[in-house]
């Protein structure tokens, strides 16, 4: 298999503090890799590096590939046409919808970068595409919710709109950034069943960060784990054993250690979406 | 240790207490000071009371007779107030978001903030005067004046809302492969549009106050009899132009404000 991802000597610095030291590795097409680590590890900049809504620092060598194009290199974006960037999609941990328009419209603009200018402009779309939209409304399991507004959904809800966005922008790649660190147990692995289901029913490639161990052993065979800003882990996900993990958690804060217990966990509370 | 960090409470409380002091003395230094140079005179209310009182009878019965008149020029003052808000709002949305700093560099928001300062400095009145020297006298005059004045305005109410919203929603439509225009719309705009109206609606409320005085100066509108009836003291005639004014202002007002409460 070919590397789709390839990230090459990433530094970013903010301020002083530096948030990601050399950050090397190669993701293949139709892999399912977590991004791994505790909060404050770089793994969710490390992932914004990815779609180039993070710049890598001016003066480093740093480069990043994604789907035969830089996406950035040397912490300059480099341009794309609508047609190059739609094909890898991103999630957010907040969704990231706009909570005012209803659910179908969040989802037609995962469409946007393929439309005419002059119709994405005004918001014109046909009959066709919103089949396309309410067709994967209906693979996320929502159909019913397509014409609500979206800020009255719960948070599963409001992310299978996202994962559902991501699916009309028939991204190759899928982005996930702590996609089930705002939901209940339940959402989280509904949620996780989706990715899992995208990744090996339709081959796309996805990448997700995540910080409950459990979970990236159920979903994901390769974790690249991430301690303090440099890679300190990048194999199979069994590889990430016990005492692996007790170096890569510690000096981390208690609730990460108490996450990694999956009866412990206390689900986050929801917070409200604009 | 705690003796300690007691004592630096208690020095700090100290410190707040002189700061506030300060501070009083600065506010009744400042009104004292306004006080003189706005030749406050409360006395002269009273000692002037006979004066006010025959003012005030002269206005007394207000005539009817020109009502439909006055009714007509009102209908005006409220057509240059929908067309000077209107314009306003839609020359203000492109302004407002080249003001707002998380839109555009600061070369370009500085400069465009200075120009909209410029426009919101500047009394309607002024501008009115300008106009007319430009349009001839008229309704038109008093509508560019309205224009020109609010546009200032709304860009900085609405560049404000545009500042204060998450960045979320558009990162969300940029990842789909969007352009930035699209952003603005699908991400931007559905969080700024309640705010975006309300503000929009306060201003036309306010305008009508404003383009009731534009006819003063040749601004047209019902400020022109307004103007005519007081400088040749026809009292009882300005009487009923007030009494339009204030039933016109009072039922636009209760309009907007259930228009903007749907918005809301």
């Amino acid at each position: 298999m070919t590397a789709i991802i390839s990230v090459e000597r990433l530094d970013k610095s903010f301020g002083t503090h530096a948030a990601l030291r050399e950050i090397g590795f190669e993701i293949a097409d139709g892999e399912m890799v977590t991004l791994i680590g505790p909060s404050g590890s770089g793994k969710s900049t490390l992932l914004r590096h990815l779609v180039g809504l993070t710049r890598a620092d001016r003066q480093s060598h740093s480069q990043v590939r994604v789907l035969d194009r830089d996406v950035q290199r040397g912490g300059r974006l480099v341009s794309a046409s609508r047609e190059q960037r739609r094909r890898a999609g991103y999630i957010f941990q907040q969704f990231n919808l706009a909570g005012r328009l209803s659910v179908l419209t969040n989802v037609l603009v995962g469409h946007l970068g393929a439309m005419p200018r002059w119709r994405s402009l005004i918001g014109r779309f046909t009959q066709q595409e919103r089949d396309l939209a309410l067709q994967a409304l209906e693979r996320v399991g929502i159909v019913g919710l397509a014409h609500q507004r979206a800020n009255t959904l719960s948070g599963g809800q409001m992310q299978r709109v996202a994962i559902a966005r991501a699916l009309v922008q028939e991204a190759e790649v899928i982005f996930a950034d702590e996609p089930i660190a705002s939901l209940d147990p339940r959402s989280a692995r509904e949620v996780m069943e989706i990715l899992q289901r995208i990744n090996r029913e339709d081959g796309r490639t996805i990448v997700v960060t995540l910080h409950q161990v459990e979970v990236a052993r159920r979903y994901c065979r390769r974790a690249i784990a991430l301690k303090q800003g440099r890679l300190y882990y990048d194999g199979p996900i069994e590889g990430l054993t016990d005492s692996r993990l007790q170096a890569l958690y510690e000096n981390a804060g208690l609730d990460e250690l108490e996450s990694r217990q999956p009866d412990h966990r206390i689900a986050a509370p929801l917070h409200a979406v604009g | 240790m705690q003796s300690a960090s007691s004592f630096d409470m208690r020095a700090r409380s100290d410190k707040r207490s002189w700061t506030t002091l300060v501070g009083w003395a600065v506010a009744v230094g400042v009104l004292g000071w306004a006080w003189q140079g706005a030749e406050m005179a409360p006395s002269l209310l009273i000692s002037n009371a006979g004066n006010m009182a025959t003012l005030a009878a002269d206005f007394v019965p207000p005539t009817f007779g020109s009502l439909d008149y006055y009714i007509d020029q009102m209908l005006v003052t409220i057509q240059i107030a929908i067309w000077g808000t209107l314009l306003a709002v839609l020359f203000a949305i492109p302004f407002g978001l080249l003001c707002s700093d998380n839109l555009a560099p600061w070369w370009v928001n500085q400069p465009v903030r200075r120009l909209m300062d410029a426009c919101r400095a500047i009394n309607e009145l002024v501008f009115a005067m300008l106009f007319v020297v430009a349009v001839g006298l008229g309704p038109f005059a008093g509508t560019m004046a309205l224009f020109v004045h609010t546009t200032g305005v709304l860009a900085k109410l609405f560049s404000e809302a545009v500042e204060a919203t998450d960045a979320g929603p558009m990162e969300g439509v940029r990842v789909t492969g969007a352009g930035r225009l699209e952003e603005i719309i699908f991400g931007l705009i559905p969080q700024v549009l309640p705010l975006w109206i309300s503000v929009s609606l306060y201003r036309f409320e306010s305008n009508i106050r404003s383009a009731t005085v534009l006819g003063m100066v040749g601004g047209g509108g019902i400020g022109v009899s307004l103007w005519e009836t007081m400088r040749g003291f026809q009292y009882t005639e300005t009487a009923t132009i007030m009494l339009v004014i204030i039933v016109a202002v009072t039922l636009l007002d209760m309009i907007s404000q259930r228009v903007r409460k749907r918005f809301i």
